[in-house]
């Protein structure tokens, strides 16, 4: 394990030296995101064979794990004990890692009732930029000593470092759950969805495309039992609904296939953001926040996002280059670039979806 | 009052004109705003550790946000320290002032901007209280989550700069799991924002940073939170145990069982003859050790879950189970828990609450530690837990009057936080480090970590004006710690020399 450190510190000392780019690689499942795509003479740092779950106890709520550790093989060992990743990491590719998982910082559509990545993030344990080996955060629920580096971690692409290992809180897989489809335009969905969520009914996931919309409902017997019975809709089988869920999770099939020349976005708004016709098409997540995008290369989302109170990132397809995302102002776009100055002064670590800074 | 200047020995110091500080400031906010007489300045002195005490220069009270922004400029301009505060109820100093700083009091920042029932979200102003919130969301079915037991007094902004917790932390999360956004000021006066009203933000998640800084990043004056519907129905369930092991391990089987409890709260026999002696809450005295379990949610859920929990803690050794039979019984269940502090308070002239986190299968180990630690530093200490996520705090009873009685307290507190560490834990669960814990910081951070934190704080405050001196130790200080540390194995506590 020293050993490991040791000679990706040597790599990081060389990389300054010599100012190559790193790339972190873990299982390679997010490599076909564009902004992932870099560059030549980078140097691969690649994380696969740093794997294996360091500490896993049921009643603890916990499990912490090497970066490179197979996702497959850390929700194996939860459901062997009735437990989940409630916010159902996206695995685009077979093969995705937890640091992966971490780094990008991508929830499946189980956020909506479970929560994400980011609230389930309790530690990590990071090799910088500097070559510092850093812990942050550590294996307890509550813990507010120090600057919450541990959650910055999530979302930052690597850009502040390796990840070696991560602690998450985990959760007991609900009992019972159930997929029901209703038959609803965008608006329409949108408005009984928030509705819905503003009352106490066990919401896991929605997902609307097409004139239909689809929720799950997880929780305990009794209550998707009540919930299902208030809901209406009607039942999809538990075959369909895995395979429909595991399609909005994986973004294949579907909507997801994009003809010759299409831009694909994701506009991240207010979930009750007035649901304007978008592009050539969209679908959306949760009870609207997450809206999906089909558009010509000429179509602008940056400022349909801003308009409507929220931000954009282009996800697939469009230029080549940056930006991936909605700017922020310039003091926060000059307190992210101090930030990357802290963890990574050379800029070794290739820039994720964020625009060079 | 020699105790704060050593607290403050090894920090920068500021060539800081106090006349014209507050001259300068006079002038631009006039004295609505701006207090500067001593007997003024008396009830800033200390927040909620009253402990720690020291008057600054000045305190200003903006009623706007373009005073904040007049006082930050200016203060900024002459290099002072600037000390943020909301209803100054924290636990660990955070707010204590410096003798060559200025308070910058957002209290009067108490306005609900707006609610939006649909979107389930309030934004407020920092100095709206915590329950404040719930009772505006309330008329739409929708509450604010996190319930610091200080919620009818403490604020937002006091929430946000501490990431302050609650009884139902486990199952909905601290304050940093329910803040969606915040907007404010850098410490030289420029607007910033972090976060976002959708469901992530785009960048580097400076959000998570800013809470729980304790107020040294910048300064907050516009919070979007998110609200949760209001569950149909809540249940509470009291077990009696005839060990703290055995209560420890109940509440591990709990989880184990895949029940997150709504709220599970444990007190040792102490706690519960304090609290009995004090409010009349109807608990056992007899038992060794109380767990208090709540669920929530529809009518079915709660039937169902209640149940299950009382088989697991009848399985468990639990010689009683009380489920309560309507809302006023819960509620006197919960009074007693609530009541634990002044309960104390009634106890002994004084009380020192500790707060560290581990994790919950070491719950009965740390009770046997503090047993002995009770012993060796001949103090009482009254211990309740928020046992659903390891939160404990130890109640160090003293009397401050008596010479020597505060120095062990604050050494028995300190070594109970660094057997926190020791068994895998935090120093600090929810009550923050401010300038109470700021020792403790050296045992839990190796010095590379804590010049990160450094380094965070510049990369939001480069001139370092924000509560300078506060939650990350200098390693001059860890130094001087870690040879006190030495000593204390070998010199009687009561003649520990102080730093």
């Amino acid at each position: 394990m020293a050993e490991t450190i040791a000679a990706w510190q040597e790599v990081i000392a060389a990389a300054r030296q010599a100012r190559q780019q790193v790339v972190i690689r873990g299982g390679g499942s997010k490599a076909g995101l564009p902004w992932q795509s870099c560059c030549e003479g980078a140097v691969v740092l690649v994380t696969d064979q740093w794997r294996g779950i360091e500490r896993f106890e049921p009643s603890e709520l916990v499990v912490t794990a090497r970066s490179g550790t197979p996702l497959a093989e850390i929700t194996a060992a939860l459901a062997e004990a009735g437990q989940w990743l409630p916010f159902d990491p996206p695995q685009f590719a077979p093969g995705g890692t937890i640091g992966g998982a971490v780094a990008s910082g991508l929830s499946g559509p189980t956020r909506l009732g479970h929560g994400t990545v980011r609230d389930a993030i309790l530690g990590v344990r990071l090799l910088d930029g500097r070559g510092r080996v850093l812990r942050f955060g550590g294996e307890v629920m509550k813990n507010v000593a120090g600057y919450d580096v541990a959650r910055l971690m999530v979302g930052a692409w690597g850009t502040l470092g390796v990840l070696l290992t991560v602690s998450l809180k985990v959760a007991p897989r609900p009992v019972a759950e159930v997929t029901c489809a209703f038959s609803f335009d965008a608006e329409g969905a949108q408005r009984q969805l928030n509705r819905w969520a503003g009352e106490p009914l066990p919401l896991s996931a929605a997902f609307w495309h097409d004139q239909t919309l689809w929720v799950a409902l997880r929780g305990s017997a009794a209550g998707v039992q009540a919930a299902k019975a208030r809901l209406g809709g009607e039942v999809v089988g538990a075959a369909e609904a895995a395979r429909l869920w595991a399609m909005v999770r994986d973004q294949q099939g579907g909507p997801w296939i994009l003809a010759e020349g299409e831009v694909l976005w994701r506009l991240a708004l207010p979930p009750a953001a007035p649901m304007v016709p978008l592009g050539h098409r969209f679908w959306f997540e949760g009870t609207g926040g997450i809206r999906w995008v089909v558009a010509n290369p000429e179509w602008d989302g940056f400022a349909a996002a801003t308009a409507l109170g929220g931000w954009a990132w282009r996800w697939r397809g469009g230029a080549v280059g940056p930006p991936w995302q909605s700017a922020r102002s310039a003091a926060v776009a000059a307190i992210e670039s101090r930030l990357r100055d802290v963890f990574d002064p050379d800029r070794l670590f290739v820039g994720g979806p964020f625009a060079k800074g | 009052m020699d105790k704060i200047s050593a607290r403050h020995h090894d920090e920068p110091t500021f060539a800081v004109d106090g006349a014209e500080v507050r001259a300068r400031l006079l002038a631009a906010l006039g004295p609505e705003v701006v207090r500067t007489a001593p007997e003024e300045l008396i009830p800033y002195e200390c927040d909620g550790l009253s402990v720690f005490r020291a008057q600054p220069l000045a305190v200003v009270l903006p009623r706007n946000e373009d005073e904040v922004v007049t006082a930050l400029r200016l203060l900024h301009a002459l290099r002072v320290p600037v000390v943020p505060r909301g209803a100054g109820t924290g636990l660990s100093g955070g707010a204590m002032p410096r003798p060559d700083g200025v308070v910058l009091s957002l209290a009067r920042l108490n306005r609900i901007v707006a609610i939006d029932p649909l979107a389930r979200q309030a934004r407020v102003q920092p100095g709206v209280r915590n329950l404040a919130i719930s009772e505006a969301a309330a008329p739409y079915g929708l509450y604010y989550a996190p319930d610091p037991s200080s919620q009818i007094a403490c604020t937002i902004g006091g929430n946000v700069a501490e990431n302050s917790g609650g009884v139902h932390c486990l199952k909905y999360g601290l304050t940093v799991h329910n803040v969606l956004a915040v907007r404010g000021y850098t410490a030289a006066g420029e607007p910033v924002a972090f976060g976002s009203e959708a469901p992530d933000a785009p960048g580097l998640d400076t959000l998570a940073l800013v809470v729980g800084s304790e107020g040294m990043l910048a300064v907050i004056t516009e919070v979007t939170v998110r609200l949760l519907p209001k569950p149909a129905v809540a249940k509470c369930l009291l077990a009696a145990f005839s060990s703290v092991r055995a209560a420890g391990e109940a509440v591990a089987a709990v989880i184990a069982a895949g029940i997150i409890p709504a709220g599970l709260e444990m007190m040792d026999q102490g706690a519960v003859e304090a609290v009995e002696a004090f409010i009349h809450a109807g608990y056992p005295t007899d038992a060794a050790a109380l767990l208090l379990c709540e669920a929530d949610g529809t009518e079915e859920e709660v039937a169902e879950e209640i149940e299950r929990m009382r088989s697991v803690l009848l399985a468990h050794g639990a010689s009683e189970v009380r489920v309560s039979r309507d809302e006023a019984e819960r509620l006197r269940f919960w009074a007693g828990r609530k009541a634990a502090f002044p309960a104390a308070g009634r106890l002994s002239p004084d009380y020192y609450c500790m707060d560290g986190t581990i994790p919950r299968r070491a719950i009965g180990e740390m009770l046997e530690a503090i047993a002995e630690m009770q012993q060796r530093y001949g103090l009482r200490c009254l211990n309740v837990f928020h046992a659903g996520d390891g939160n404990l705090h130890p109640l160090i009873l003293f009397d401050a009057n008596r010479p020597g009685e505060w120095e062990r307290a604050e050494a028995f507190g300190a070594e109970i936080l660094e057997r926190s560490v020791a068994l895998g834990g935090t120093i600090t669960g929810e009550h923050g480090v401010g300038i109470e814990k700021i020792n403790q910081m050296c045992v839990q951070f190796t010095a590379e970590e804590r010049e990160a934190f450094f380094q965070v704080k510049a990369a939001f405050d480069p001139d370092g004006l924000l509560n300078p001196g506060k939650a990350i130790p200098t390693l001059h200080r860890c130094a001087e710690y870690g040879r006190m540390r030495v000593h204390r194995g070998a010199l009687p506590f009561a003649d520990l020399p102080r730093f």
